[in-house]
């Protein structure tokens, strides 16, 4: 026991590619999930940029020029096959972002790096499908980026359906091998992201610190274990639904085919079912990363923790019963309605309870207004925006003017582009430090915060506009009175993309210049226990369990 | 800092212009360039939906605000220059129990007459007077009127090479992505009822100014209903991703009086392009401001 005690693991550590690609250490493969994470992040922002430049004028420039490139395509061809990879384009940029890029940074990501290092344990629960979570993604990511390059429907490439691949676009619609890869993908990244949440469950539950009760446990753990719960009980739902579409595509069942008994708004009920408590997913994280930061940069506890884990419990929980809400034009009758309406509305109170309690928190601080904390206080703010415009839209009878307009598009991408994405940045310029050991450059981290921050509202902001004055989404063309605010949210993409340069050329100082971060750079507001290790932290942290007061 | 609060400045103004969107301004029935609110509203229902949206907005913005104002006093009184000793306050049952009832009752007070607008939408006040059946294809409309005699017609797309020949040459009337090639006609001040389903995949009918969208699903028939309040040339756009050319299959109505409707209704039930032309050489003699101007 004593020789066992005095060992070294650090020499046991595997070296080379070995490491990486045979990782059980929960470090290493939240590393790998970020790294993936910023490249799908950069080809999913490439594809927005592609459809903004697009949409910077009426008419259809880009995309027939891009078909006649990538696909050979001449004359009408390709002006026909310009508009389906213009559709396979939104699509593409809808699965990746939320599949590849928030979900990968927020829960493999960061969780995996920071959740067995906050609760005091020395790794994740099974190591090894911690491995397997992992390295299913590229798979899935490849199978979804080689489906942009088969045929579709006739004469076209890629997914066409929009992220939602509602039938029976997705099937009848279009009978090329692209949709089975794409259905393929999601499965795989779906597995893959159940198997992270079973992983998650079980460490948070069974893996904590002496002392660490769950009501003493950080709000991201919290937010982590809430979000798994939802992947955990939403995934499978969605496998299902792609299932049945796979087989109606492929054997011809007919869950979703109207002349034979199916119906087709049986895969939106499903598929809803699944995508509400997503989007819930994607933000929950964020929630936790952001009550952290606002806490640490205030050098104050958490106002209210315990409405704060709760509200997020509620926010869960509510998330699964208001599916229909994006179904209200679909043809419901007058009581669902009535009835997704007013659950729709409920959450508004414990995302209430979250914005009052971040400031609450702040109130009486000692704020210091370091880069993470700037993109936490973008984060409040813009996240409210994103919120109350979804207080409007779910009101049924409004809803049936801004239903799939680009209102909805500015509302979710106000909640996700500057909710989710921002919170993920928060968290890297929060954690970067203690990941990697080196300190960033201030002055770059905040030049990036204050370039997207100025990007993404002139992309989004006038969208809603555009969304009032009643143009649809999904359209790779439009009626020439919606130019102008369209051209002011393209020219907003382009600042956007700046950002994400200067973010990469951040990335790159930091690891040149080699600053030492040392343990704590944020001083005695960070109080969770990552914060006590050194940066980076050991291979195997705990050997010696953390005392919990 | 100063950046912050600049930035910070320049969204309050972005919020604050959102109270304008009840702002009465130039008002159209289809889309206009910079158009920052609803189209105008054509129906007692656009009217209903536009009135409960500014409704809304007397919460939202505030609220907005509120938080704003809350973050830029934080950043202001507790910066760690003005403030360098945090208070350690982690609870305040009351504050706690505000900001949750607080939001209960603003979300009841949008509730009620959000649930009597919804109910509305559901009621028509009196029996249709017309029935007409739109149909989604890849990518066009048939409508199919159910009257005495059941006639159908196909409506797509304008293109710019049969302008001239069908006489829409105005490109301000007949907008291009809007236009098509035989609009939907209806009487003004009529209740018309619209069945709508699709054949391939699934389309959604929508007209912004009239206050409806239904989505055209194959196997089902949806219903919806509207009351054209004045007469002219009424726009929306299929709104739900159909394919390729889901950008270019527009709905067109054409509201006209119930004289003209009824003239255009004999000749249409045997010759569709007949009826439209005559009715077109009518309305551009006799009301051509009011069709134009509108």
């Amino acid at each position: 026991m004593a020789e066992a005690a005095a060992h070294d693991h650090g020499d046991h550590r595997p070296h080379g590619w070995v490491r990486w690609v045979y990782s059980t250490n929960h470090k290493d493969i939240g590393t790998l999930y970020l790294i993936f994470a910023i490249f799908a992040g950069i080809v999913g922002g490439a594809l927005s940029v592609a459809i903004r430049m697009e949409l910077q004028e009426p008419g259809i420039q880009i995309f027939s020029g891009l078909a006649q490139m990538v696909y050979g395509m001449q004359g009408d061809a390709a002006i026909d096959g310009g508009k389906s990879m213009y559709n396979a384009f939104g699509a593409a940029h809808g699965l990746i972002m939320i599949f590849f890029m928030v979900m990968p940074a927020l829960i493999g990501g960061f969780a995996n790096w920071m959740v067995p290092i906050m609760i005091g344990a020395p790794d994740m629960a099974f190591p090894r499908m911690n491995n397997i979570s992992f390295w299913l993604l590229p798979p899935a990511f490849i199978l979804l980026l080689s489906s942009m390059f088969v045929p579709s429907a006739p004469g076209a490439f890629g997914v066409g359906g929009g992220w939602t691949i509602y039938p029976p676009l997705s099937t009848s619609g279009q009978p090329g091998p692209a949709m089975d890869l794409a259905i393929l993908s999601i499965h795989i990244a779906g597995a893959s992201s159940i198997l992270g949440a079973i992983n998650f469950i079980t460490t948070i539950f069974n893996m904590r610190a002496p002392g660490m009760t769950l009501h003493k446990m950080p709000l991201f753990a919290w937010a982590v274990l809430i979000t798994a719960f939802l992947l955990l009980l939403s995934l499978p739902v969605l496998a299902g639904a792609i299932t049945m579409l796979l087989t109606d595509r492929n054997f011809g069942t007919a869950f979703f085919v109207p002349d034979q008994g199916g119906d087709p708004l049986l895969f939106q009920h499903l598929f809803w079912f699944f995508g509400h408590p997503e989007v819930y997913i994607l933000i929950l994280p964020g929630f936790g990363i952001i009550s952290h930061i606002v806490s640490t940069f205030s050098k104050k506890p958490v106002f209210g923790y315990l409405g704060m884990a709760y509200a997020m419990v509620a926010i869960g929980a509510v998330g699964f019963i208001v599916w229909a809400h994006h179904m209200y034009t679909t043809g419901l009758s007058l009581d669902t309605q009535r009835y997704f309406v007013f659950a729709t509305m409920v959450i508004a109170v414990p995302t209430g309870v979250k914005i009052f309690s971040w400031i609450a928190t702040m109130w009486g601080g000692s704020i210091s207004f370091k880069p993470p904390m700037l993109w936490a206080l973008g984060f409040i703010f813009l996240f409210t925006i994103g919120g109350v415009t979804g207080v409007q839209l779910a009101n049924a009878g409004l809803d049936r003017s801004l239903h799939d307009t680009y209102f909805v598009i500015a509302h979710f991408h106000y909640v996700l582009s500057l909710g989710a994405v921002f919170a993920i940045f928060a968290g890297w310029y929060y954690w970067f430090p203690k990941m990697t050991g080196y300190m960033y450059s201030p002055v770059i981290a905040n030049t990036h915060f204050w370039v997207t921050f100025v990007g993404v509202n002139l992309i989004f902001f006038p969208q809603h506009f555009l969304g009032l004055a009643g143009m649809p989404r999904r359209t790779v063309d439009y009626p020439d009175a919606f130019a102008g605010w369209n051209m002011v949210s393209s020219y907003g993409s382009y600042i956007a993309a700046v950002g994400v340069a200067i973010f990469l050329y951040g990335v790159f100082e930091a690891f040149q210049k080699k600053r030492v971060a040392g343990a704590n750079p944020w001083g005695e507001g960070a109080t969770t226990l990552e914060w006590q290790l050194p940066s980076p932290p050991p291979f195997h942290q705990w050997e010696q369990l953390p005392k919990i007061k | 800092m100063r950046k912050f609060l600049a930035s910070a400045k320049f969204l309050a103004g972005t919020a604050a212009s959102a109270v304008l969107f009840s702002s009465a301004a130039a008002r159209a029935d289809q889309p206009r360039a910079w158009e920052m609110t609803f189209q105008a509203p054509a129906t007692d229902m656009m009217r209903q939906i536009e009135r409960f949206g500014n409704y809304t907005m007397w919460f939202i913005v505030p609220i907005t605000i509120l938080v704003l104002v809350l973050l830029l006093v934080c950043i202001m009184r507790f910066r760690a220059s003005v403030n360098p000793v945090p208070s350690r306050t982690s609870h305040n049952t009351l504050i706690e129990v505000i900001w949750t009832v607080g939001p209960v009752i603003v979300l009841l007070l949008i509730a009620i007459p959000s649930f009597q607008l919804l109910t509305a939408q559901y009621t028509p006040p009196e029996e249709a007077k017309l029935t007409v059946k739109a149909t989604g294809n890849q990518w066009n409309w048939d409508y199919e009127y159910q009257v005495d005699k059941t006639f159908t017609f196909n409506s797509a797309v304008l293109q710019d090479a049969d302008r001239a020949k069908a006489g829409k040459e105005d490109r301000n009337l007949y907008p291009r992505l809007l236009a098509v090639d035989n609009e939907l006609v209806v009487p003004v001040n009529t209740l018309t009822r619209v069945l709508i389903t699709a054949t391939d995949v699934i389309h959604s009918f929508a007209v912004p100014s009239f206050g409806i969208k239904m989505d055209a699903v194959p196997g089902r028939t949806n219903e919806t209903w509207f009351k054209a309040e004045k007469e002219g040339l009424y726009y929306g756009q299929c709104s739900q991703l159909c394919g390729k050319d889901h950008a270019f299959m527009p709905i067109a109505v054409r509201v006209v009086s119930d004289e003209q409707f009824k003239t255009w209704l004999a000749t249409a039930k045997t010759d569709v392009p007949a009826a439209n032309k005559a009715l077109m050489a009518e309305i551009d003699g006799t009301n051509k401001v009011a069709a134009a101007g509108n």
